[in-house]
């Protein structure tokens, strides 16, 4: 099957635009891919790193609220807590706008995608006292500049991100025979270590034990994070001796950083691990019940790359299912919403001036109808791939409102619906979608049952 | 004949037909049984050793130095209960509220969340078969011929795999909304006409935003009948946990037999109490609200609490607990013998416990689910232990419904 500018749009992109041209071949795709992050650099979004506020402005902050209780100060140290929460509140805004721009605006579609599946697999969420507004700063860290190179290093940023640790408890976790556990108690938690296995590399069904998984969470032990210094390696709480896990020994005295890193660079290797991000990323990308030599053939050219990243998707691209004519994928609701303000044309500056109230209206709000609020999935398993998790009596509820409605909300003049049925679905829109299109008694509905119809709603 | 009914009836019908959903009348009872049954699922993994904590088993103490605080009160002689469970302390004294302990899917060894889920939604003894497809509430709705959509209600955003199946069931959270003109919404049909994903959930949308939207009265004598229950001055109102309860009730005093719904937040792997306080609030507002919610029908309800498994019977380095295997499952209703934790209680002791780490399951909770359905809508044994839960030994009544 031959290689489809509307496919490669819609199917490995953030969708079709009136002013954007879609991809003009599979050379042209990874070529963007391999070079600059052009819409980044555009659209910033501040890493976790330098981000304001940080976890240490949140602690300060309250520390001198703290301080200066009873005294003179006091006011001046509420208002200026008040303050720095207001500030991460308007940077969680400024964020969701970013994502939206970026995603509206790309020329590079496929890469904006990419972020978006493994942020999902290493979904590290915002509970127990993390602040929402660091979740994209840590994908902005962590993720995006590994998307195109080797996942041994994404995994091991990400196990190095204070995000990932605080959200599975690492921060927690003490060898049985540490320092720190014989002299003032507390002891392992497995929580980040059965996760690595379970869900970053090999996968559930994967060849691995429970004692692999307790031998993991001893060598991670060490690995921790404070709002002081973000991620640091904690030599006190570190199990002593090597640990076996999956058969190789790593480790030794004295423990070290280094030895957890070449502990994922051995699991990353793993033939499970190659076989489960290949099978995640056709399950995400192409249908639900992936062809078997793809996956294979994906596996096999991680393995062979070392773990490279780039080298899997150009077999994927390569293969005829990339490019058969059925769309077997759903939109999730956040590309839903993104590919509709990317068809619909609306500028970047209309979408960095919105207002709250009104990214709250048409964004937030009706992403948590449709099922996936921002950035907070269920589980550290992120959000589903099944279409029958998404296209439900509510979804769909949730769907066609925001295609009826929420266009005219981002745009004062809507497009006509005899244009905007092909800029939306390309050359060739189904004759039913078409009828409808012309159909329609208004403007405002001609162009939502464009957005509503399936043949949109699917990839 | 009255309008809801009418509409009501409309709504399976626009499942299954390509006709206009509201030309034929219905006005029969949509199910033929007359009892309740909520099934809740308790995402995370609740610890069962805390919340009924078997405080007469000598080991208790030495494996739980942080957990147990001498604050939970006694049940039974043998169980006392969770401080933030207190709440449900006038449903127990009624004969309301209990559980049953040392239980557990067969799920063992890996501690998955997700498996264990999927295992406790699927009804399934392992994943092996791979064929997910569907879950146990559903495969009992199968089992009866001839039922309508509102029979059973997921409630909620998330998906409830316990209710998925082929059989129609419906799902909705109380917070969505549909907004379309009837132009558009004929323009619909035709669009979604080849996608049967897309137009049954399409039809089965516009039929609940409609019965829902007729049906404002009954939210508001929901409020009413919830204003002058005296139980109901400990929940906090408006948390989403409550509008869930509050919705499920409301269906459940219709047409609605069967509502299934998640609480989440119960993998306290550290500091476990603060979990516990948050879990505790959640699942005594929403049994307590459900229970005023369904005035005289609550004496016909069985509520079934489950968790994918327990966790650890020793405390962890964080003063919380990690993946276990055995735990408890709590109930309440007025149609179930409440006021008894039901069980075979194994030991703590070094050689009790499962795997030399977590509470050892003495019976398939399984088990004590097909009994209730049993004793509720008088099930099959056959249909029990091969058709909803494959492999199951049904065993000794344990005696849970009244």
């Amino acid at each position: 099957m031959p290689f489809d500018p509307t496919i490669a749009a819609i199917r490995f992109g953030m969708g079709l635009s009136p002013t954007i041209a879609p991809p003009s071949s599979i050379a042209d795709m990874m070529g963007m891919l391999a070079g600059p992050d052009t819409i980044a650099a555009e659209v910033p979004i501040p890493t976790y790193t330098d981000v304001y506020p940080s976890p240490l402005d949140y602690r300060d902050a309250t520390r001198a609220l703290t301080r200066a209780r009873g005294t003179d100060g006091e006011e001046a140290a509420d208002q200026h807590r008040d303050q720095v929460r207001g500030d991460g509140n308007e940077l969680l805004l400024t964020n969701v706008k970013s994502e939206l721009v970026r995603a509206a605006h790309t020329q590079d579609g496929f890469r904006e995608r990419l972020v978006r599946f493994w942020a999902d697999h290493f979904t590290a969420r915002s509970t127990k006292g993390i602040e929402r507004h660091l979740v994209s700063p840590y994908i902005e860290e962590a993720i995006r500049p590994n998307v195109t190179g080797n996942f041994a290093e994404m995994l091991a940023a990400v196990v190095g991100s204070p995000m990932m640790i605080w959200s599975l408890d690492q921060h927690q976790s003490m060898g049985p025979n540490s320092e720190a556990a014989l002299g003032g108690g507390g002891g392992l938690n497995e929580n980040l270590a059965r996760e690595i296995l379970e869900l970053h590399t090999l996968g559930v069904g994967g060849a691995y034990q429970q004692t692999d998984v307790r031998e993991l969470a001893e060598l991670l032990t060490g690995v921790s994070a404070n709002a002081q210094q973000g991620a640091y390696f904690r030599p006190e709480r570190a199990e002593p001796g090597a640990e076996r896990v999956l058969g190789v020994e790593y480790g030794g005295d004295p423990a070290s950083i280094e030895d957890v890193v070449s502990g994922l660079r051995g699991i990353a290797m793993h033939p499970d691990t190659a076989r489960h991000l290949a099978r995640k990323l056709v399950v995400h990308f192409i249908a639900p019940t992936p062809d078997a030599s793809l996956v294979n053939a994906m596996a096999a050219r991680y393995l062979e790359n070392g773990g490279v990243l780039m080298g899997m998707y150009e077999v994927m691209l390569a293969h005829e299912a990339a490019w058969a004519p059925a769309a077997m994928k759903v939109k999730q609701p956040f590309e839903f919403i993104a590919s509709s303000v990317r068809a619909l044309g609306v500028s970047r500056d209309a979408i960095m001036a919105a207002d709250r109230r009104m990214i709250r209206r048409s964004v937030q709000n009706p992403m948590i109808v449709m099922g996936q609020a921002w950035q907070s999935p269920v589980g550290p398993d992120g959000w589903p791939e099944e279409e029958e998790n998404w296209i439900t009596p509510q979804g769909m509820a949730g769907r066609i409102t925001w295609s009826m409605q929420a266009p005219e909300n981002f745009l004062d003049r809507l497009p006509d619906p005899r244009e905007f049925v092909f800029t939306a679905l390309g050359p060739t829109p189904p004759e039913a979608v078409l009828f409808a299109a012309n159909a329609a008694e208004t403007v405002s509905d001609g162009v939502g049952l464009v957005l509503a119809s399936a043949a949109f709603q699917r990839r | 004949m009255d309008r809801r009914k009418f509409l009501i009836g409309g709504i399976a019908l626009g499942c299954s037909a390509a006709a206009s959903p509201f030309v034929t009348p219905v006005a029969m009872a949509a199910a033929p049984w007359d009892a309740r049954l909520v099934v809740i699922i308790l995402r995370g993994a609740m610890d069962g050793i805390d919340v009924i904590q078997p405080y007469g088993d000598p080991d208790l103490v030495g494996l739980r130095p942080t957990l147990i605080t001498g604050k939970a009160a006694d049940l039974d002689g043998f169980y006392a209960l969770h401080p933030s469970f207190e709440p449900l302390r006038p449903l127990w004294n009624a004969g309301e509220f209990g559980a049953v302990h040392a239980v557990s899917t067969p799920y063992r060894d890996k501690r998955s969340h997700f498996d264990g889920q999927d295992i406790l939604e699927a009804g399934l003894p392992d994943l092996s078969g791979g064929g997910l497809r569907d879950g146990w509430l559903n495969r009992m709705l199968q089992v009866v011929p001839g039922l309508e959509a509102e029979v059973a209600f997921a409630i909620g955003r998330e998906q409830m795999l316990v209710l998925s199946g082929d059989a129609p069931a419906s799902r909705w959270s109380p917070d969505a909304r549909l907004r379309i003109s009837p132009n558009a919404r004929a323009l619909l049909n035709v669009v979604h006409h080849d996608d049967p994903l897309f137009r049954d959930a399409s039809e089965d949308a516009i039929a609940i935003a409609e019965q829902i939207s007729i049906e404002a009265d009954l939210a508001e004598e929901t409020e009413a009948m919830m204003a002058e229950s005296p139980m109901m001055e400990t929940v906090s109102r408006g948390g989403e946990h409550v509008k869930i309860a509050e919705f499920a009730a409301s269906r459940l005093r219709a047409d609605t037999r069967i509502a299934s719904f998640s609480i989440n937040g119960w993998d306290t792997h550290a500091r476990q109490n603060n979990g516990m306080k948050n879990g505790g609030r959640a699942l005594t507002d929403t049994i307590l609200t459900l229970k005023a919610g369904l005035g005289s029908a609550w004496d016909k309800t069985a509520v079934l609490c489950l968790t994918e498994f327990g966790r650890t019977a020793r405390e962890n380095g964080s003063a919380g607990t990690d993946h276990g295997t055995g735990g408890a499952m709590l109930f309440a209703g007025g149609a179930l013998r409440g006021g008894q934790v039901i069980g075979d209680w194994p030991g703590l002791g070094d050689g009790d416990l499962y795997a030399g780490r977590d509470l050892l399951p003495t019976r398939d909770v399984r088990a004590h689910v097909a009994w209730v359905m049993r004793g509720l809508i008088g099930l099959d044994q056959a249909v029990l232990e091969q058709a909803i839960f494959p492999g199951l030994e049904l065993g000794p009544n344990p005696g849970l419904v009244r």
